[in-house]
């Protein structure tokens, strides 16, 4: 039983752990590009200027209301399609290309947290302190260093338990990108599945991989959590 | 072909995967909705030992990936097929309907329990008490008491779970359940023409539309005494605001 998980050519625990990587590099790379996004979505939502606000809130409302399937499958066959005819325009006696998986699922799924994110990054704007600014600006702050100093650090504690949140479903919605030919966990898993017809054990195995990882996510959060919050005054 | 010829040539395909995406959801829902009060139940009045199995299992649902749970049950029992087979449950587990369903009312279990056990510790204890003090029941203090305002709290939260398994339901194509999301990858492989994506999410947007107006109105069904507070507070802000 144990040697199939193994590592080298008999087992597959190389195999899986490579997969892993995949997965994790896809998490890592997405992360900022979703909180970019989600700080563009918060900044537009908040906006004065109504064209701007309006499509802050309708990216966040849009995307919030698809399924991340849908979205993953929009861009990679839609971003595909769109390179692909770019190309023909370009160079028609150019061949087709394709569009790697890992930047469609990097896109995709950057979008779905950015919209997310977008919401969290709002409501932690909105519950800053608004004669904080005014002090900083009183004092001579300018505009940037209110925004690093007062606002980002403050942000940062009241968005951190809604970011933490969105970076599980992040985790866990990497396994999607499987369904796109990316060899990450889950699809490494399904390879091992094909060869050993063992599908409960693997299946329970990547399960397990992801359980660990979502509860190792929960405790480096909290600890997070705790020093963001570090000189607050419990209530 | 342009998007309306798809829509026009497509629009029975699709209109059948978006019963079978809102058949799913239901279902899924439903089944949880059944068992995760009892689940809540237990979360909040036992010892921590007889809890421990509860939270493990809601830790498990709410940790890993659907998609993952869903290839564990449909795959994952071909392994115990002649286990399965002698009991009688493998035509259960070879149809990816009802592997998807039994995934999502899993699923969905976890993340009820969760929401309910929060309605449920969110009950003022006063209530609980004057409920006892004019000589209810255990049982009538919750059928009475707990259950009702429970429900109250809980109930935007369980209309958002109702959505995010909506969304989740999409995964039943990827085992070959025809829903809207499979039947939109049908048509684009057949015409691979973009459009019929961009349908799909206009359907998907007009399903949680319609769900969010009804969940909000049941919701105001509900809490009848709650709305004409809502609204002078409502109105008390707005005047707040204006104010220069």
């Amino acid at each position: 039983m144990l040697e199939l998980f193994s590592l080298g050519d008999t087992g597959w625990g190389d195999e899986i752990l490579r997969g892993l990587l995949v997965t994790a590099q896809l998490a890592v790379t997405t992360l900022p590009v979703g909180i970019l996004l989600g700080f563009f979505a918060a900044f537009a939502s908040l906006s004065r200027f109504v064209p701007l606000r309006a499509l802050g809130v309708g990216y966040t409302t849009i995307m919030r209301g698809l399924p991340e399937i849908l979205t993953l499958f929009v861009v990679y066959n839609g971003v595909g399609l769109l390179l692909n005819s770019l190309v023909q325009w370009l160079s028609p006696e150019a061949g087709s290309i394709d569009f790697s998986p890992f930047a469609a699922g990097v896109i995709a799924l950057g979008m779905v947290f950015g919209a997310f994110a977008g919401e969290v990054l709002r409501g932690a704007f909105n519950a800053l302190d608004r004669g904080q600014i005014e002090a900083g600006r009183a004092i001579g702050m300018t505009n940037s260093q209110v925004f690093w100093r007062i606002s980002l650090p403050q942000v940062w504690r009241f968005a951190l338990p809604g970011l933490g949140n969105l970076w599980i479903n992040l985790l866990k919605d990497t396994a999607l990108v499987s369904v796109i030919a990316l060899d990450d966990l889950m699809r490494m898993t399904k390879v091992a599945v094909g060869v050993t017809k063992q599908p409960f054990t693997f299946y329970l195995l990547a399960c397990l991989i992801y359980w660990v990882l979502s509860v190792l996510s929960e405790l480096v959060l909290a600890a997070m959590e705790r020093r963001a919050n570090r000189g607050v005054r419990r209530a | 072909m342009n998007p309306m010829d798809v829509i026009v040539t497509y629009w029975p395909r699709l209109i059948d995967g978006a019963l079978m995406t809102i058949r799913l959801t239901l279902l899924g829902a439903f089944i949880a909705a059944l068992v995760s009060p009892w689940l809540a139940l237990v979360r909040v009045n036992t010892a921590t030992f007889i809890q421990a199995p509860i939270r493990v299992y809601v830790s498990f649902m709410r940790g890993t990936p659907l998609l993952a749970q869903l290839f564990l049950i449909f795959y994952g029992s071909g392994q115990f097929r002649p286990e399965l087979e002698q009991w009688g449950l493998w035509d259960f587990f070879r149809d990816p309907f009802n592997c998807a369903v039994l995934a999502f009312a899993l699923n969905s279990t976890a993340y009820q329990t969760e929401i309910l056990r929060g309605g449920i510790l969110g009950v003022p204890r006063g209530e609980i008490e004057a409920a006892r003090a004019v000589g209810m029941t255990p049982i009538q203090v919750l059928r009475r008491v707990v259950a009702p305002h429970a429900y109250r709290i809980a109930w935007p939260a369980l209309g958002n779970e109702v959505i995010l398994l909506m969304k989740a339901s999409a995964l039943a194509s990827i085992v070959t359940v025809f829903d809207l999301m499979g039947r939109t990858r049908q048509v684009f492989s057949r015409t691979f023409d973009f459009s019929v994506y961009l349908w799909a999410a206009l359907i998907y947007l007009c399903i949680t539309a319609t769900f969010v107006l009804l969940w909000r109105f049941a919701e105001r069904r509900l809490s009848p005494h709650l709305s004409a507070a809502d609204s002078t507070a409502a109105a008390r802000l707005a005047e707040l605001e204006a104010r220069p």
